[in-house]
Formats: structure tokens, sequence, C-alpha cells
């Protein structure tokens, strides 16, 4: 049996293989699925059409309405009822209701659903994002996840593995969105395309499971198939009390193969921003200069988790929104804005004139709640910044950390977290 | 299978906002997802789109966000075969199972130009500039896959074998 990666040794494991080789097809039993309210209508279509009768197994589909919820128009609320009456039919174990849901990537790894070893996809392109557990995560289509729902399996073509080895300290105000925006900027867009990210290096190791999740959410925008990092102690505090399943934790062996490596000191790293149209047009936030804004949304699945908020929070505090400009603060989940409450952040938010929205990717891919009109400007601790992704073509998004979109806020254009405090 | 239409050509990373902003995501049906299909890149592909088009792109074709809705979008507006220097991953595995032919031939990609001819040999993977007269090869695409497309896509390739075992 060769040596093995961590991508590599949990597809072996999910093909009933001693050993797997990147380039090789396998068919591969998968631990769980997970579809939304875009891409969860079309695949219960593609189910019905070819005349399936039942889910593979009810327990282990998970169905999220996050994306237009609460309903925005009546169309997005049919496609949220289709997804509901399925729901309710096949009664499918883990359905989110508006109330209890919240952005999928956020919700799913907070709930325990997912665990470390898995093997799992999402018809959604950051189900990438559990590979921070040690999973194998990736995303895929609406029929591919329709036919996986009736056989609870799917091909996979075993990926390359790239290693990103990070050295250094992390200064103040440097969190993962950071090192994952200086990567994308290294490698471009499509420089991990059909491969795995693996994420290491002595900084990862004392890495925060919150800022592990950015990371591996925006692998994708890089092209890869998935992100992951080695579970270790900090995985195992996060899952221990939330697993729903027995988690199984695989590491890389010490002399497996990677296609690439790569290592980065990041200790003189400053904050990051990536410019329009592209995640990979990154630069530090000192070399922006006079970039004004109309809009700051701190949420996403990127960015809106606790500690996220929390880093907000920190910048926020005894200050005031800039005249002229709509900060919009997004927690992800009911139990991250509950923490929030409780702890006295939505109350921060509030006395510096932002607008807490409940759990929703809304204004993240253009969708509701911070659309931007023609001409208009926003930063963002969202992913892509795409033409057009926040609304108008002819708008724009800047990518940053939620320090920098906080403080961008208040100074109502780019600007690094010291100038404001 | 043999495609011959008429080229619409763009550049790199050509992400699934483009070809299908999300704001119109909120119903799944083909016919109102054409009307909209790339509107926020190039408004007169609406205006001029035909049955049988060929779009070409550069490398990163269909980056981003995983909606099945872009290539369903793109073959529901007439689109005959995407042709890019690379394909994102996720959009890949979405057009074949939907049934949109795809094409990877970077040579082809740099070699065509708006409003030319051009005829795709899937089968044979030839790929000819009917204007120009030029012709380049590809690897055409794995057999399973041929097959999947020339059943019309994943689901009804399954059923069909389904019925034929
Ligand atoms: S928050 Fe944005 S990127 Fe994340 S799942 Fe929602 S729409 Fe997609």
């Amino acid at each position: 049996m060769g040596s093995m990666t961590i991508t590599e040794k949990i597809l072996a494991a999910h093909c009933g293989k001693q050993s797997v080789e990147p380039g090789e097809l396998i068919q591969a039993r998968l631990d769980l699925l997970l579809a939304n309210d875009i891409t969860a209508p079309m695949a219960i279509a593609e189910f019905e059409k070819a005349g399936a009768k039942r889910v593979f197994d009810a327990q282990r589909l998970v169905l999220v309405p996050d994306h237009f919820t609460p309903n925005k128009d009546i169309e997005s609320a049919e496609q949220c009822a289709v997804m509901r009456r399925f729901a309710q039919k096949h009664k499918i174990g883990h359905y989110f209701e508006v109330g209890e849901a919240g952005i999928e990537h956020a919700l799913l790894p907070e709930q325990g659903l997912v665990v470390p070893g898995d093997a799992m996809i999402g018809a959604d392109s950051h189900t990438c994002t559990y590979g921070a557990l040690g999973a194998f995560a990736t995303g895929v289509g609406s029929t591919d996840l329709a036919a996986a729902m009736i056989s609870g399996e799917t091909w996979f073509k075993v990926p390359e593995s790239m290693k990103f080895i990070y050295k250094g300290r992390l200064g103040e105000w440097i969190g993962g969105k950071d090192l994952i925006l200086m990567t994308i900027g290294d490698i471009g867009v499509d420089g991990a395309t059909y491969r795995a990210m693996e994420f290491t290096g002595p900084v990862i190791r004392t890495l925060a499971m919150d800022d592990r999740l950015t990371m591996c959410n925006m692998a994708i925008e890089a092209g890869g198939k998935n992100g992951i990092i080695e579970p270790d102690e900090i995985t195992r505090e996060y899952v221990r009390h939330r697993a729903k399943r027995l988690p199984v934790y695989f590491t890389s062996d010490p002399d497996a193969h990677y296609a690439v490596v790569k290592e980065y000191d990041v200790s003189e790293l400053e904050p990051q921003v990536a410019q329009p149209h592209l995640p990979e047009n990154v630069c530090g936030v000192s070399e922006i200069t006079t970039v004004t804004i109309d809009q700051s949304v701190i949420g996403s699945c990127t960015n809106g988790r606790i500690s996220d908020l929390q880093i907000a929070a920190r910048v926020l505090e005894g200050k005031r929104v800039a005249h002229f400009v709509r900060c919009i603060v997004i927690p992800g989940t009911w139990e991250i804005y509950r923490e929030a409450l409780h702890d006295g952040l939505i109350e921060i938010f509030l006395d510096a004139g932002c607008v807490v929205s409940p759990p929703t990717c809304g204004p993240c891919l253009g969708g509701h709640m911070g659309v931007l009109a023609k001409g208009e400007r926003a930063i963002a601790t969202t992913n892509r910044n795409f033409v057009g992704r926040m609304g108008h073509p002819e708008s724009e998004v800047y990518l940053s950390g939620p320090a920098v979109a906080a403080a961008s806020a208040v100074a109502g254009r780019i600007v690094h977290p010291e100038e404001v405090l | 299978m043999t495609i011959e239409g008429r080229a619409f050509v763009y550049g790199d990373n050509v992400n699934t906002d483009v070809i299908i902003p999300a704001r119109y995501l909120t119903s799944p049906d083909p016919a109102r997802l054409a009307e909209h299909c790339l509107e926020g890149l190039d408004p007169e592909f609406l205006k001029e789109r035909e049955k049988g088009d060929i779009v070409v792109g550069g490398k990163n074709f269909g980056c981003g966000s995983s909606r099945e809705h872009a290539p369903v979008a793109l073959k529901a507006a007439g689109v005959a075969c995407v042709v890019a220097k690379s394909f994102a991953r996720i959009f890949y595995r979405n057009a074949i199972n939907i049934g949109l032919p795809i094409v990877e031939c970077a040579e082809a990609a740099d070699g065509i130009k708006r409003g030319e001819r051009v005829r795709i040999d899937l089968t044979e993977g030839e790929i000819t500039n009917v204007t120009t007269k030029q012709s380049w090869g590809f690897a055409p695409l794995p057999q399973f896959a041929q097959e999947i497309l020339a059943a019309g896509g994943l689901m009804k390739y399954a059923v069909a074998k389904k019925k034929g075992s």
C-alpha cells in the first residue's frame, strides 16, 4: 500500500479499496448529501423524472432553505415550497425551516451533521468548506445530487493534491480570510482546478476552527475540488459536543505525493483585499487608496461565524458607520445570532448604525437584503466579486475579512482597521 | 455527433454569475433562464442568439457557483456546444449531466472569431472553422460521457440503461 494524502485516504475508505491514486475513477459511498432552495428544486425534479420513489437514506440528506429566505418573492417561495413538500413526503431527517436554519455551510459543521472522515457532496460549490474538519466534501450540480439521492453514491476522479504550508506568526487583524485571499492571489482562480488543496504548517495548527472553515470555503475560488486540513486537537475539541455520527480521523502520510508544494511565511502579511472582478485580484489593504464604498456586508458562509462578528464588533464598538454608507451584518446561523445577542455584539452593531439581518445568503449572491444599484461599490466578507455578483452589472465588490469590512464602514472608504481605532 | 453553428467568442473566467445571474434563479424554468443568459457579459447575445450557436471561451469557463442553471440556460438559449481552453470542474460535470456538449481545445479557442461558422465532430474529435477553413483536433470525451450526451443527459441515460438491462 503506497503512501497517501488525507484526501486519497478518505476516498479509498469510501470505495472499499486499500489505496487509490490520482486520476483513478472511483464509485464512492457518500455519508451525507446537501441541497438548498436554489439547487434542491432542480434535483427533486430530476429525481422524480427518473421515476425514483425513495431517497436512499432520508437521514443522510440535508435540505437548507437559505439563499432567498425568508422568501423575498412569490417565485422563491414556490421553490421553498417544493423543497418543504419533498421533505415532508420523504421524511427527510434534516430539513431546517426559517427560524432554525442558517447559511448551510455555517450550519452543517455547527450542528455536527458533517464529521471528520466523511465523504460528501452538496449541490452548492462552497460545500468544500467542510474540509476544515478533515472531511472530503465537494460541490456538484443538481443532476449529480439527484442521482446520489437515489443511489447514495457518486463517481469521482481522485484529485491530485497540492500542499500549502503556512509558517511564521499571524499579525494582529490577520485571519483565515487573509491567508486564503493571499493564496488565491498567488495561484490564480484556476490555480487548483480539479485538485485538492491541503492547508498545513505551524500557522494552521494553531488556527481556530472558524478560520479554517473560512479557508476551505474558498478553495473553490482557486478552482479546487476540495480544501482540506488534517484533524488535530482543535478539530476534536470542535466536534466533541456536536458530532451526530462517529468521526474518523485521517491524516496524510509524511511521504505522500503532492503535485505542488507551496510554502509561505506569513509574519509580514497585512490584511488582504480582492479587487473587482476576480477573487485573484488580491493586494494588501495599504495598496488601496481612496476607494470609497456605499455598502459593507459582514456575513456569508465565508465570514458569518461568531469570531467574525466579534472582530467586527471590536472595530465598531463606540463608532458610527459613515454617513451615506450601509453596513449590513448577517449572523450565519441562529446559534451565532443568539451568541452575538448574549455577548452584547448585536447592541454594538445597532449603536454603530448597522442593520442586523436574519441568517440568510442575501446580498452575497445579489439575492436580497442589500442588492447594489448601478455604479455602487461594496466591501464584503463574502467569497466572490464577479461582475454583477451583488446586484447591477455595473456595481463593484471588494472582498476582505471582517476587520477591514467593519473599519471601511466607519471610514466610508477601504481602510486598515488601525485607521479607525 | 456533428454540430455546426455560429460562434460567440468570450475571454477567460466566464463565470456562472454572468452566464445566469443569481437574481434569476428563483425559477428553474429553462425558457425563463434562457431569456437572461449572458445578459451581464454580452447583451447582444440575447438579441442575436439562434438555435445551434457555439460559445467559445478562454480558460476556466464556468467557474464559480455549482448552479446547474448555467449550462441549462446556455442550452435553452440555443447553444449547441461550448468550446473553451479549459473548464471549471463543476461546470464540466454539469454540462455533460444535462446534455450540453463541451470541448476543451485551446488552439481552436484562439483561432475562432465572433460570427465565424464552426463545425464540431464530437466523435472524431475535430473542430473546423468553416469560415477560415482551419481545423484542430481534440481528445474526444470519454465513451460514457458521449453516451450520456447522446441520451440527452445523465438521468435519461440512467433510465434508458435501466430499461435496457
Ligand atoms: S453565503 Fe454566498 S457563497 Fe455562501 S452559500 Fe450563500 S450564496 Fe453561496
